[in-house]
């Protein structure tokens, strides 16, 4: 067991949640996504000065890799605005509301006026290589299992475009996506251990569902977490999609942390940074007759391979950062980004590659490398080759000095790659097209008289109210389709009954593999109007809900329709009853207290899906006894 | 040095003798706030003052009587850094600055426009002109275009017409967007027998935004001003809403048609000269009537007569409008008539009135697509009887920078009129193509 405390982690939380509001932040358009688009654009960007004069320089070299995004132009929800092509509107003030709300909730203090910003990102992601983002509240706090734990800031800003494909220097984003509101709420560095962090976010995630205002499903909430150790460094890793990737993530990190220190310890052992030399070799003639099938690639596109000695570093390379991951993938995420390289492939793990024992002794004599020494090899056009082994060379002298200040992104098995370096205070310019917003007093208490019920408040207000028990009620208040189960029970249908339909049916739906994500609230809705009428009785709803969701744009009635439900009247099912014990008389006489089996396993074949189950078992125990059989079950 | 600020938050600043950009403490509401004060939102209230926090986010802080507003640090200076790059190449281009977006960057700090484009900017927007050109830069004037006046266009006229004759390959300028194709007109007709290309070029996304179309606009327009094989006055901006294609448009024939696209300016009722793809391969469509590089013999005529007015006819438009025009010594009107050229016919006696004066009066249409012709309904037989004189296909406005130009040329009303049927610079087209059609 790992000491957390010991060791000094701090954690800080990002939890970035998609607000449901009816048009998006700057502009008009709804907040959807969609499966086609009707026009694309193609678009470059230039990294900015700052007011210091300064250019990012990893936004610089996004730029000089010549990048070109092509933007997919959506039919219903994008326009201008978010092809960069229309000022921003004002801010959305629905937003704004939710997210004062929020605030609220969390003991934040509403700022006195929101100033929108712009955060400058020039990996495509917005149009106009900024994020728009406004500090709505800062301050509060979180209780969670006994502490505290403090909220630094919260802030309104715009989702991002949605990438489809990356193909070379090629990025494919989709507007849909872009200005869709989030919410972010940052913590302070208050957590101590990877368990918690978890709880944290889960507390978080449950005070913005008690909003009732934001997105569910899968994408529409994303973590990002700030993570250091005593000794090592601050790592922000993003878009942790999956809670309980939370932490995992962390563990890695502290344990990645840990191995740098350790791998620092053996690199000093062994050399210094002075011993170490920047001196890439073009090695392509000495693999121009290689099998390896990456070499092969890359000579037919006339590419060069460089070559880096790596003086007493033997064995190193390979050393493991993370499961799977080794000092060498840390190297080849940096020749990636910085060099627009494919990758790096090192002599701690050939002969491989198809590369033979043969050729990687001729690339070690090419650089003068005795078995001592470690050789970095990449391919690419030359300048690509030289600029991602310097990137390689400098990672590797940083080393010397431990953890470096990273940008990591979450992969989906919790351990993390390069993705930049941290990016500077100084890439916040105020957005001078929209005129900021003052936040009353009056809207202030407005809100605040309004507060919705914490998601525990209503846990008990159902179970006091509607009798459920409390897994059923802490189900029905968790899962997403609270709203629809306070209409249900509006309309009559009985509280156990939709609890369970909103949670036990949807579930066991999903699990087969039916995309109730398609079902919308107003489906619910005349669902369960339908059920308090008699329509549609309840055995019949698995179909019927299962056949909505492969037919979203349909309604409840079209379903019935298509799925041929009719339901029958009492005199109908009186009617059918009669039949089934006259045509069975001896055998219902024979059968004494199954009798009452009997018949239903033959009126049900009949009647499934078209009449209530339980009603019908009470006709039938009423007309056996009428008819002189022993209506007592067995 | 409190740019925006008034009242009571303007007060409260100047009692802590505060400045923008200083590190201050705001003690308001119970609540302690340290940041740089910024400068204030022009629409903005004075009961907030801007700050930016340490994290690099603005806020409004709420003032009233009993805030305490204290200076923690002064803002430090910090001298601007040449990194002294030459552009050292051997087409030699004039690269003029009039204002607009193009030429603008917000100083965060102060909230001041800052004139400052360098050497150093346009080398990171234009890279060729690091050592392929060898660029002259100045700045010229600082206005924005709504602001500009005819004075301002000969003005520019003169000075192009002098880098001209010092023998520059090409001119490149600045320009803001809103009124560019009326200055690209002005100097089209002032500038007669250019010997080389006069690009005006300008932005509708600011510079200092990474996804300015300033960059690809200014490359392809140093591109055609060095490069391009045609002379004449031309507007160089986006061809499309991607960022690969710019289109040449002559100077008399554009027209800003968006308030915001890229590709807010079309050719109306004609081609586009060329197209630059990638900022570097020009592609030419219609040189028709164009002079080629070298040809011409440069004839500078840069006056224009002020009091020349553009009325647009709409339905109600009253006759006191057009006397007031008659009364005040306007010497030229152009209308933008209705449909193929018309106006109410209760305004035909107000205009005879005005030409009987010896008032230049001409008609365009405000369909902007399509020529006039006042022959095919009597209220254009009419007009033409009060002396009204048809454009053609000319657009609305090119036809008012002409009157003003022809104006400036004569005093003869009738040599006036045949003047402005004169093609001087492309202005008017004999033939309307189907390719022409409405975008």
């Amino acid at each position: 067991m790992v000491d957390y405390i010991k060791l000094g982690l701090r954690v800080g939380l990002e939890v970035h949640q998609q607000l449901d509001t009816r048009h998006k932040l700057f502009c008009n358009c709804p907040t959807i996504l969609e499966d086609d688009y009707v026009l694309e654009i193609v678009r470059r960007l230039r990294p900015v000065k700052s007011e210091l004069g300064e250019v990012d320089p990893a936004a610089l070299f996004e730029y000089k890799r010549g990048r070109e995004f092509v933007y997919q132009v959506t039919r219903n929800s994008t326009c201008l605005v978010e092809m960069d092509e229309e000022p921003p509107h004002p801010i959305n003030r629905e937003a704004v509301e939710i997210a004062l709300t929020t605030a609220l909730m969390l003991g934040s203090k509403p700022v006195d006026e929101i100033h929108v910003m712009r955060k400058e990102v020039i990996d495509g992601s917005n149009t106009t290589g900024f994020q728009r983002t406004a500090i709505v509240a800062m301050g509060g706090q979180l209780r969670c299992g006994g502490r505290l734990i403090g909220i630094q800031t919260i802030c309104l800003e715009e989702d991002a475009a949605r990438k489809i494909r990356e193909d070379g220097r090629r990025v494919v984003y989709r507007l849909d996506r872009l200005g869709i509101p989030l919410i972010e709420i940052a913590t302070e560095p208050d957590i101590r251990t990877p368990r918690e962090a978890r709880e944290v976010a889960l507390a978080i995630g449950r005070i913005l569902r008690a909003t009732g205002r934001v997105k569910r499903g899968l994408g529409t909430i994303r973590q990002d977490l700030n993570i250091s150790i005593e000794g090592g460094a601050k790592t922000e890793v993003k878009g942790v999609q999956e809670l309980d990737l939370i932490p995992k993530v962390i563990e890695y990190e502290v344990s990645r942390q840990l191995r740098l220190l350790e791998l620092r310890e053996k690199l000093r052992e062994r050399t210094s940074p002075q011993e170490l030399e920047f001196n890439p070799v073009d090695v392509t003639e000495i693999l121009k007759g290689s099998k390896s099938r990456i070499i092969r690639r890359g000579l037919k596109r006339g590419y060069r391979i460089y070559a880096l000695r790596l003086k007493k570093l033997s064995g190193l390379i390979g050393f493991e950062l993370q499961p799977g991951r080794r000092f060498g993938t840390e190297l080849s995420d940096y020749a990636r980004f910085w060099g627009g390289v494919t990758g790096i492939i090192h002599t701690d793990e050939l002969p491989g590659y198809g590369i033979t024992e043969e050729e990687t002794e001729m690339l070690r004599k090419a650089v003068g490398a005795t078995g001592k020494d470690a050789v970095i090899i990449t391919i690419g056009p030359r300048e690509n080759c030289i600029e991602g082994l310097k990137a390689v060379y400098e990672r590797v002298l940083e080393a010397f000095k431990g953890v470096p200040e990273e940008t990591r992104a979450a992969r989906p098995d919790g351990t993390t790659s390069y993705s930049r370096p941290r990016p500077g205070a100084a890439r916040m310019y105020p957005e001078t097209d929209i005129p900021p917003m003052v936040v009353s007093r009056e809207l202030i208490e407005r809100l605040r008289e309004n507060l919705p019920k914490t998601l525990e408040e209503r846990v008990e207000e159902i179970m006091m109210r509607d009798g459920l028990n409390r897994e059923l009620a802490e189900a029905v208040v968790d899962s997403e389709y609270y709203r629809a189960y306070e209409e249900a029970v509006a309309v009559g249908v009985s509280p156990t009954i939709a609890a369970r339909i909103l949670t036990q049916t949807i579930k066991s739906l999903r699990r087969s593999g039916v995309p109730v994500e398609k079902i919308g609230e107003h489906h619910l809705t005349q669902l369960f109007r339908a059920l308090s009428e008699g329509k549609i009785v309840k055995e019949a709803i698995e179909d019927v809900l299962s056949w909505i969701a492969r037919n979203p744009e349909k309604d409840i009635s079209d379903a019935l329709q298509a799925l041929g439900i009719e339901t029958l009247t009492e005199e109908e099912v009186i009617k059918l009853i009669d039949e089934i014990i006259e045509a069975n008389k001896e055998e219902i006489i024979k059968a004494g207290p199954r009798a009452l089996g009997i018949v239903m396993k033959r009126l049900m074949r009949q009647i499934r899906g078209r009449f209530d189950g339980g009603k019908a078992k009470r006709l039938v125990e009423k007309m056996l006894k009428e008819k002189g059989a022993s209506p007592t079950m067995a | 040095m409190l740019p925006g600020y008034r009242g009571l938050a303007k007060r409260l600043l100047e009692e802590a003798g505060v400045r923008v950009g200083d590190f201050i403490e705001i003690v308001s509401g119970g609540r302690r706030f340290r940041g740089i004060l910024m400068p204030r939102y022009e629409l903005a209230d004075d009961l907030h003052i801007s700050l930016k926090l340490e994290n690099g986010y603005n806020i409004g802080v709420a003032v009233d009587k009993d805030t305490k507003v204290r200076l923690i640090e002064r803002r430090v200076e910090r001298p601007f850094e040449e990194r002294g790059r030459v552009s050292r190449g051997g087409v030699r281009i004039s690269f003029i600055g009039t204002g607009g977006t193009i030429l603008s960057r917000i100083d965060y700090e102060t909230g001041a426009v800052k004139p400052s484009f360098t050497l150093e900017d346009l080398i990171d927007m234009v890279p060729e002109a690091e050592w392929e050109y060898r660029v002259d830069m100045l700045e010229f004037m600082k206005v924005f275009s709504e602001d500009l006046t005819p004075r301002h266009w000969a003005e520019i006229a003169l000075k192009v017409a002098e880098k001209v004759r010092e023998g520059f390959e090409g001119v490149v300028i600045a320009h803001g967007t809103d009124t560019m194709g009326y200055t690209a007109a002005a100097l089209s007709f002032a500038l007669q027998g250019l010997p080389v290309p006069v690009v005006l070029v300008g932005s509708q996304r600011s510079s200092d935004r990474p996804s300015s179309d300033a960059a690809l606009n200014l490359r392809s327009a140093f591109r055609y001003a060095g490069h391009g094989k045609y002379a004449g006055v031309f507007v160089a901006m986006h061809g499309g809403m991607s960022d690969d294609e710019i289109h040449i448009h002559r100077g008399t024939r554009v027209r800003k048609l968006h308030t915001s696209r890229r590709d807010a300016f079309r050719s109306v009722n004609a081609s586009i000269v060329a197209r630059v793809v990638g900022g570097r391969d020009i592609q030419y469509v219609d040189v028709d009537g164009l002079k080629g590089r070298g040809e011409g013999e440069l004839v500078v005529k840069a006056s224009f007569e002020e009091r020349v007015a553009l009325v647009k006819m709409y339905p109600g438009l009253q006759e006191d409008i057009l006397e007031y025009l008659i009364g005040s010594g306007y010497r030229g009107i152009v209308l933008e008539g209705t449909g193929l050229g018309h106006i109410a016919r209760r305004l035909i006696p107000v205009v005879r009135r005005a030409t009987s004066m010896g008032i230049v009066v001409v008609m365009t249409s405000q369909c902007i697509w399509g020529r006039v012709n006042m022959n095919v309904y009597s209220t254009g037989r009419e007009l033409q009887q009060a002396g009204v004189i048809g454009l053609e296909d000319m657009l609305p406005e090119t036809a008012l920078v002409k009157l003003m130009w022809v104006l400036g040329q004569t005093d003869d009303p009738e040599e006036a009129g045949r003047m402005m049927l004169k093609n001087f610079a492309g202005e008017i087209g004999g033939r309307s193509l189907p390719e022409y059609g409405v975008v």
